[in-house]
């Protein structure tokens, strides 16, 4: 299989397989000018490790930080980042765009 | 996502069969599509995302499904281990390209130039037939040797190639216009030819080249808009 840089799912598998929790987030929507198309993905462990991105760089912290809680509730999570973010001061897009992200165990 | 899907994707993968996740939102219930025991347009909806190869989110009876493609690897064909393909092969890689250096002779493709590339030491014309290209592949020439790369690109015109390129002088790819045309292609058919090869960047160096191939590449697959390659002109060198 494949491991270049795209491939976050084959990291994530891997990962997994080593024993790691692994948690993994996906682009499900796109608005405006967000920089990376639906599918794009991040997969996060709980031991820190990190692979890929769901944006430029503006919400993979907050991404990260509900990756832990879906890590710990095995719920999964859809998380709307943007402009009518609560938190856009501190998570918003910088580019004016939004997204929709799905955050989810591998379990 | 469960360990059971997983699997069933690795494998799909594996076999270079298309497949679609689908993810129920926000419930995240998952079903691998296509897939017999699913209704039909669910399935239907799913080959026209792995055609478009557009992930998104999708409406289907009232309920948010997030299609998620999951195609074969997009292949490049380069026909020529020369040194300008040593730098191309790290560049397609790095995007994600599938990637088979052909040339026959030996002393060109060797492992020790092409570490961890697939290599063909076929002619190209049964490398090409036995490779065949399709709309997720691309094929670039660069042995500047007519009986090399001339069976190549014969065989890449008449197949649904995405991108064709031929790297050569503006006089060179006259010529190799001609000779093509002898085997029965014609201008419009040719015109799918990127001759000179890449973008026009004043490439110098063989990676600068490549990254002028590579750009040019991702350029026709992503449908930026392009400049027409001039005219050829017998007098340019």
């Amino acid at each position: 299989m494949s491991d270049h840089v795209e491939d976050v799912l084959s990291t994530a598998a891997g990962w997994r397989a080593a024993g790691e929790q692994v948690a993994l987030a996906t682009v499900t929507e796109t608005w405006g000018s967000s920089p990376r198309p639906a599918g794009s993905q991040m997969a996060v462990t709980k031991s820190g490790r990190m692979a890929g991105s769901v944006s430029g760089g503006c919400i993979e912290g907050a991404v990260a930080e509900a990756a832990m809680k879906t890590l710990e509730t095995g719920t999964p999570q859809l998380l709307d980042f943007g402009v009518t973010h609560e938190r856009a001061w501190e998570v918003g897009l910088a580019c004016g765009g939004k997204v929709k992200v799905f955050v989810e165990k591998l379990s | 996502m469960t360990p059971e899907i997983l699997a069933a994707l690795a494998a799909a993968r594996e076999q270079k069969r298309p497949v679609v996740v689908a993810t129920k939102l926000p419930s995240g219930e998952q079903r691998l599509l296509p897939d017999s025991a699913a209704p039909d347009h669910l399935n239907e909806i799913a080959r026209e995302v792995l055609i478009s190869d557009v992930s998104g989110t999708h409406k289907i009876d009232g309920v948010d499904w997030f299609l998620h493609a999951y195609n074969p690897p997009l292949r490049l064909v380069i026909v020529g281990a020369v040194h300008i393909a040593q730098a191309l092969v790290q560049f397609s890689s790095a995007c994600g390209y599938a990637t088979t250096v052909v040339d026959p002779r030996r002393s060109f493709a060797s492992d020790e130039r092409f570490p961890n590339v697939s290599i063909s030491s076929a002619w190209p014309d049964e490398a090409m037939d036995e490779f065949k290209p399709d709309s997720r592949t691309a094929v670039v020439t660069l042995t500047h040797d007519p009986k090399l790369d001339d069976p190549a690109l014969d065989r890449a015109l008449k197949s649904g190639a995405f991108y064709i390129g031929a790297l050569g002088s503006r006089r060179t790819h006259a010529a190799r216009l001609k000779r093509l045309r002898e085997l029965g292609h014609t201008d419009e058919e040719m015109a799918r030819i990127r001759g000179p090869v890449g973008l026009n960047i004043e490439a110098v160096t063989a990676p600068e080249i490549a990254a002028s191939i590579i750009a040019e590449i991702i350029a026709v697959r992503r449908g930026a808009p392009l400049p027409a390659k001039l005219a050829p002109q017998t007098s340019a060198s």
